[in-house]
């Protein structure tokens, strides 16, 4: 479980959100929405430990190490999509067989694409080859910074189903996007300053 | 101890698909050394005489060019986040890609440099010294780089500054190693030059990585 209070935090002398405190239990979605710049990304990488030039107190009880996707995709352009993914598991102290890589790939549909590099996909495959990582990765907090972004509408699809799998079965998610997302046990925060 | 395997393994595959990065330096640095003979003459008493300065200006150089590259792709595209936020802990992770990171630098030039020292009239003892000492001291310039390179992970302009935060911390090294050459060029024991490369190997080895793994950390929250 998930406990924000009294969070605030300045970047480049703006006051991005001042004295903010929620709560998020476990197999319930958080969506964070708000206007471009409003610090949804920073509220992020906040609550994922990255950054740490903020006030107050974030509580993740006993789940630590959340799985984070964030802009930037953590796929190297020089391996391919299985290569990337194995070393996905690795960092996570996860053992994984290549069998198990190619299923998670094959559930976002990129089945065919195991061997390509992916250098030479284009955004949305890329988009796709992260996001196969929650079909790999067995970590109980998801933070997904924009996930529905350059997907088409399957891959939305399959996210949203593995998704509410996955808050079914007592996980946490934090999200940020700026469409509604059709999730249950949903809460909103909005960001605004 | 599996995660400092895998690191090795992936970055070696990196640069093995992207030759350019390790190449580059090293032939820069090779181009360089072999301008001297030309430059200041054939004459042995000369060559001999600035040999073991060169060799290691030269592994500096090739340090330090190739040392700006080491985290800077896994930063730009996300990887080091992962790595961050992973389970495995970051200082093994910081570990392999030291590794990987000597492996194709500091040993390369290691091994050539019987070839340079013979370019340079180096005496078989000389030559025995050199690849010794480079084997003590490369690993040493490669764990001191990691730092800076670290430190200057989010700037665009990190290959100037890291030349000035580490080359002051070469010092050491390089003054000792070139006394072992010569030490041993003139024929007398340099056991001692040993030791001193291997304490400050031993000591770089143990806190190198801690700092590069906080400079990593500062990097990242910005």
């Amino acid at each position: 479980m998930l406990q924000v209070n009294n969070l605030s935090c300045e970047r480049a002398n703006r006051e991005l959100f001042r004295n903010l405190s929620f709560e998020v239990s476990r197999g319930v979605a958080l969506r964070i929405h708000g206007l471009n710049g409003s610090g949804k990304t920073t509220l992020l990488r906040i609550l994922a430990g990255l950054y740490q030039e903020f006030e107050g107190d974030v509580d993740w009880g006993e789940e630590h190490y959340p799985l984070y996707i964030g802009h930037r995709r953590g796929l190297k352009a020089l391996m391919s999509a299985r290569e990337n993914l194995f070393w996905s598991a690795a960092i996570n102290g996860q053992e994984t067989k290549l069998s198990e890589v190619d299923e998670a790939l094959r559930q976002v549909s990129m089945g065919g694409y195991v061997d390509i590099a992916c250098g030479s996909m284009s955004e949305g495959q890329c988009g796709r080859v992260s996001l196969a990582r929650l079909f790999l990765l067995h970590n109980p907090v998801w933070i997904l910074d924009e996930p529905f972004n350059a997907i088409d509408s399957t891959g939305v699809q399959c996210l949203v189903e593995r998704i509410n799998k996955h808050l079914s079965s007592g996980g946490i998610l934090v999200l940020s996007s700026h469409v509604e997302v059709p999730l249950t046990n949903l809460q909103e925060l909005e960001l605004r300053y | 101890m599996r995660i400092i395997l895998l690191t090795v393994k992936r970055d070696l595959l990196l640069y093995f698909r992207k030759p350019g990065d390790i190449f580059n330096p090293l032939a820069f640095s090779l181009l360089v050394i072999s301008l001297f003979p030309l430059g200041v003459g054939p004459s042995a008493d000369i060559l001999g005489e600035i040999s073991a300065g060169i060799i290691w200006v030269a592994a500096l150089l090739t340090t330090l060019f190739s040392i700006d590259l080491m985290f800077k792709e896994d930063y730009e595209d996300g990887t080091l986040e992962q790595m961050i936020l992973g389970r495995e802990p970051l200082l093994l992770v910081v570990y392999g890609k030291i590794i990987a990171q000597w492996l194709v630098g500091g040993l390369v030039i290691t091994l050539l440099s019987p070839l340079l020292g013979m370019m340079f009239y180096v005496n078989t003892d000389g030559i025995l010294a050199t690849v010794l000492a480079l084997m003590l001291a490369t690993p040493t310039m490669t764990l001191i780089g990691s730092i800076g390179a670290a430190l200057t992970l989010g700037l665009n302009k990190g290959g100037v500054l890291i030349a000035i935060l580490i080359l002051p911390l070469y010092l050491p090294v390089l003054i000792l190693g070139v006394a072992m050459i010569d030490t041993a060029t003139a024929g007398d024991n340099y056991a001692g030059h040993v030791l001193w490369l291997a304490a400050i190997l031993a000591i770089s080895i143990g806190f190198a990585p801690l700092a590069t793994e906080q400079g990593i950390r500062i990097s990242l929250s910005e």
